[in-house]
């Protein structure tokens, strides 16, 4: 709501319910195969969620692998990859945050399909943010509540898009229904560094980064 | 509520004001900076539907994103300060604007009247320089006012690029074209050109595009860059300062290979082959003579290059191929590689390649050599008057003028004398962190700063106790751009100029530097001649009036207009193909240089007889690399620095989401790591004979073996026993000078690693 930057970093925001914003479920695209990583997003996200540090709505995660090899001459050949996942939350069918959180405070709505946390019911416990496998529920040091991206749900209100997507630099983050992203760009909702879609069923379609397709391995959360 | 662009939505008095900073960024990002009362809420940027397709402005950057926290900081500085500890201990108390101002006055006039005007010297950082106004080119009209000052020629940016290029191609070294014409290039390759983190004006809109339109991207680095995560198909790691070794090794292949375009060297060039070389100059002096190792009996094949380079010689011979089969093919050179010991020539040899394959003058090829716009434009400062003081000295040499000025002279950078006629005693260092932090040497240049019978006044202003601000005597707690008058410009691509106003009072004592120099003027009895009877606003549009005598052909609005514009996009740079006259009209528009062809050899060079400055730039081992076969065995790791994308050289260091954005900390490949036990995330050492940095490491694999790297900018934190916990790499640089300019060779250093 408009009286959000009425509150100084790491205040409580009251709760405010919205109706629904679509029939469908929505999503997010990530174009990992141009993120430069540079952050634009996650910054974003804290300027207009009036976000201390600490708290990330919104994620960069680097996932580099590969290594040298000295050539007899001195020279080297290298396999190195790098590249990096914008995440914020995948508001999932299967949300692992919402099976932990013994108040409901965290649900999900009907027809748009988005994952919110209503601060004024939840206890602060942290099992959303130990439980969910991306990290999107974080803990509010200063509030003592969790709280995770909603999707700008204030923003899509005012029929606008997400303060993320209007603000990567390279336009590498879409929103939607999903229905319509996978049918656009693919299914895939996993690259190497991120865990398994299975575990979730995620909101997410990812195009990889070329670096992503060397290895398919899953290993826990890389650095963000 | 009301709707801003249909960005966001908005409080009922929350304003929207379209502004920019005026610190030097690369991309001057397009800021709507939210408002309520005296407070910025919020940044949103340009909306889509406004980008113009002639001269695309990106969304604004991370930095840009997180002005609030810049702008909105409790460690800003609120009060003027005297110092009262020992210089550089940074104890500090609160004294009056006229107690102040009194004692920059009468200092300045004694300092001035027992040593002579040129004792004083103004520090040219990078705090405000993109704006029209700024507290330096007030501080220079002050001084040139009252009998002058030490003026200092060159700048750590881009110094050695720019020398190199005017050897090369002449008085015009804007050896860049525009953007859009790279739609027509074959094939990019980024050297040492890292556009993802430096933010070089709106290049990133045009390699996302280019990158999506399926075009060939290589990247050559020492470090995988977020630029070849984002952008790049191939990376090519060579080894720091080898640059020159891998173009002679290209260049070879060419030949060998009959790929060249021999027709186009005949024309324009002087130095390829033994017939082109001037007259009185003996044989064996030109490229191809020394390619095939007809002087020193080595030939410059790819199996010599790889051990020097780290690059395998089948990868020279691919490259090479594809670089001169490519019609045209772009070889976009960054200004990182320049600043070393052998920049200039570094950035001589780069002009090779595009000279021997015909890629001059051709939309979608490039030069090589200073990547820097042939149609840049600049803002126009508060008219100057004429600086009584003659003389200048290389801005690499200020703790030399302060501690022992009679060793400084022509031969290492001064211009206009003989010798320095008197000590630095006073500088002026206003909204620049070079004093310490961003200098070169640092250990060594605060020594000389310390002694309080050297120099004898240190005034410094800045928002922050930057590492510099702590070796002042007065302290001045300057106002940011969101709380003054100005207009800002981007750097190199994507060329525009945009309206920054106040959009905030300054709080507690803050105050411009402009305000407080006026009234020094005035106690030195030299107001009215300073300051013309303008306020700050009022020099704002006198500057915009000779902005639109400057550039008439840009149909600038009147300041009154540009207040409603807020924009102006110089379109006429569009399509802009650097030295493109001097290739198709030749015999009218000859290069500025002294044959009227591309210098490969250059007879200028050649008659300084100067081994450390060969008149045909080539390979040559640089000091203080891995190729220093003697500081190499104590300090045997290469370091090198890269402009982060989280802050604007040091500006933003201690903003605290910047600081989140990337945390300061040493790249080190595995296999260094290893052979020293270091793990990722452990604290490590890193020292050489100048200073110890301890940090995290980062174990990556993103950085060559035998190289390590640290992100520029971060600022220096020493502890009591003298470890910079902060990991400023100018701890461990070198104050050498390059050859030719006397710029900075502060990149080029070797150091040792291990577990903290």
């Amino acid at each position: 709501m408009s009286q959000q930057s009425t509150f100084a970093a790491g205040e409580a925001i009251p709760f405010v319910e919205y109706d629904a914003v679509s029939d469908e479920q929505l999503g997010f695209y990530i174009d990992s195969s141009i993120c430069s990583g540079c952050k634009a997003c996650q910054v974003s996200c804290q300027d207009n969620k009036q976000l201390d540090v600490g708290q990330r709505f919104r994620r960069v995660y680097e996932k580099a692998g590969g290594g040298f090899e000295m050539t007899e001459a001195g020279g080297f050949t290298n396999s190195v990859f790098a590249y990096t996942v914008s995440i914020a939350c995948n508001h999932c069918d299967k949300p692992m945050c919402m099976r932990r959180c013994p108040t409901d405070a965290i649900h999900k709505r009907e027809g748009d399909g988005i994952v919110r946390i209503n601060t004024d019911t939840c206890i602060g416990c942290g099992n959303c943010a130990k439980s969910c496998p991306y990290k999107a529920p974080q803990m509010n040091p200063k509030t003592g509540k969790a709280d995770k991206c909603d999707f700008c749900i204030d923003r899509l209100a005012q029929g606008q898009q997400p303060v993320c997507v209007k603000s990567c630099p390279l336009h590498a983050i879409e929103f939607g229904p999903i229905s319509q992203l996978r049918k656009k760009y693919g299914e895939l909702a996993e690259v190497n560094g991120l865990p398994t879609a299975k575990m979730t069923r995620p909101n997410l379609v990812i195009k990889p980064n070329r670096g992503a397709l060397k290895k398919p391995e899953h290993a826990q959360l890389v650095k963000g | 509520a009301p709707k801003a662009d249909g960005q966001i939505p908005l409080a009922q008095d929350e304003r929207i004001v379209h502004t920019c900073s005026t610190f030097d960024c690369g991309g001057k990002c397009d800021i709507r900076a939210h408002v309520r009362g005296n407070q910025l809420v919020r940044i949103s940027t340009i909306n889509d539907e406004a980008v113009d397709d002639d001269m695309p402005l990106m969304r604004a950057c991370v930095r840009g994103r997180g002005y609030r926290r810049f702008v909105n900081h409790p460690d800003r500085l609120k009060y003027p300060m005297k110092r009262v500890g020992k210089r550089g201990e940074g104890k500090f108390e609160r004294i009056s604007w006229d107690e102040a101002t009194s004692i920059i006055a009468s200092e300045s006039k004694r300092l001035a009247e027992q040593y002579g005007p040129s004792s004083r010297h103004i520090i040219e950082g990078t705090g405000a320089v993109t704006g029209a106004l700024n507290g330096v080119e007030f501080a220079k009209r002050l001084f040139n006012l009252t009998g002058g000052f030490l003026h200092a020629h060159g700048n750590p940016s881009t110094v050695n690029a720019m020398i190199g290029t005017i050897f090369t191609y002449g008085e015009n070294p804007l050896a860049g074209s525009s953007l859009e014409t790279l739609r027509d290039s074959e094939l990019i390759i980024l050297w040492g050109h890292n556009p993802a983190e430096t933010v070089f004006g709106n290049s990133n809109h045009f390699f996302q595009e280019l990158k999506r339109a399926g075009k060939r991207i290589i990247v050559i680095d020492p470090r995988f860059s977020d630029s070849v995560a984002a952008y790049a198909d191939e990376w090519i790691p060579l080894k720091p300062t080898s640059d020159s070794a891998l173009v002679e090794a290209m260049a070879y292949v060419i030949f060998e290979e009959g790929l060249q375009n021999q027709s186009f060297i005949d024309k324009y060039s002087v130095g390829v082959s033994e017939a082109s070389l001037p007259d009185g100059v003996p044989k064996g002096e030109s490229m191809l003579a020394y390619l095939n190792g007809d002087k020193g009996g080595v030939k410059k094949t790819p199996e010599w290059a790889e051990p020097i380079t780290g690059v395998p010689a089948a990868t020279i011979r691919r490259l090479a191929r594809e670089y001169a089969k490519a019609k045209p093919a772009a070889l976009l050179m960054g200004w990182g590689p320049s600043r070393h010991y052998r920049g200039e020539h570094m950035t001589r040899s780069t002009a090779w390649l595009p000279v021997i394959t015909g890629n001059v003058g051709v939309s979608g090829g490039s030069a090589g050599a200073w990547n820097a716009p042939a149609y840049l434009r600049f803002p126009v400062h508060p008219d100057n008057f004429e600086n009584p003081v003659g003389h200048e000295i290389s801005f690499t040499q200020l703790n030399q003028a302060i501690a022992d000025y009679q060793s400084v002279g022509p031969h290492n950078g001064l211009q206009g004398a003989e010798k320095l006629d008197a000590p630095v005693k006073m500088v002026m260092c206003l909204g620049s962190n070079y004093l310490v932090n961003q200098n070169q040497n640092i250990n060594k240049a605060a020594k000389i700063l310390e002694d309080e019978s050297k120099c004898e006044l240190i005034v410094v202003s800045d928002l922050y106790m930057t590492p510099s601000a702590k070796y002042a005597d007065i302290l001045l707690p300057e106002t940011s751009f969101a709380e003054r008058w100005n207009f800002g410009f981007a750097w190199g691509f994507g060329d525009y100029v945009r309206v920054s106003e106040p959009l905030l009072k300054p709080e507690f004592e803050r105050r411009s530097d402009y305000d407080w120099l006026l009234d020094v003027a005035r106690k030195l009895g030299v107001e009215k001649q300073f300051g013309e009877g303008l306020d700050e606003h009022g020099w704002v549009k006198k500057c915009w009036t000779m902005m639109q005598e400057t550039y008439p052909d840009e149909n600038l609005p009147n300041w009154d207009g540009m207040l409603k514009k807020r924009t102006h996009l110089f379109k006429s740079g569009v399509k802009t193909v650097a030295y493109q006259p001097n290739i198709d009209d030749h015999d009218n528009q000859p290069f500025l240089t002294e044959s009227g062809k591309i210098e490969i050899f250059s007879k200028a060079l050649y008659d300084m007889q100067d081994p450390a400055i060969p008149a045909l730039s080539h390979y040559q081992p640089s000091p203080e690399s891995f190729a220093d076969k003697s500081l190499s065995k104590e300090y045997p790791l290469q370091l090198i620095t890269w402009k982060p994308a989280n802050r604007a050289n040091s500006t933003m260091y201690n903003n605290p989401w910047m600081q989140e954005v990337k945390r300061q900390e040493l790249w080190i490949n595995p296999i260094d790591a290893q052979a020293r036990g270091i793990k990722d995330d452990q604290s490590v050492r890193v020292i050489n004979g100048r200073g110890v940095i301890e940090i995290p490491a980062k174990v990556t694999p993103r950085i060559i073996p035998g190289t390590v790297g640290l992100a520029n900018g971060a600022w220096r934190q020493l502890d009591k026993n003298g470890v910079d916990k902060g990991g400023c790499a100018n701890t461990l640089s070198s104050d050498l000078q390059s050859p030719i300019g006397k710029g900075n060779a502060n990149k080029t250093m070797l150091v040792e690693v291990s577990v903290a």
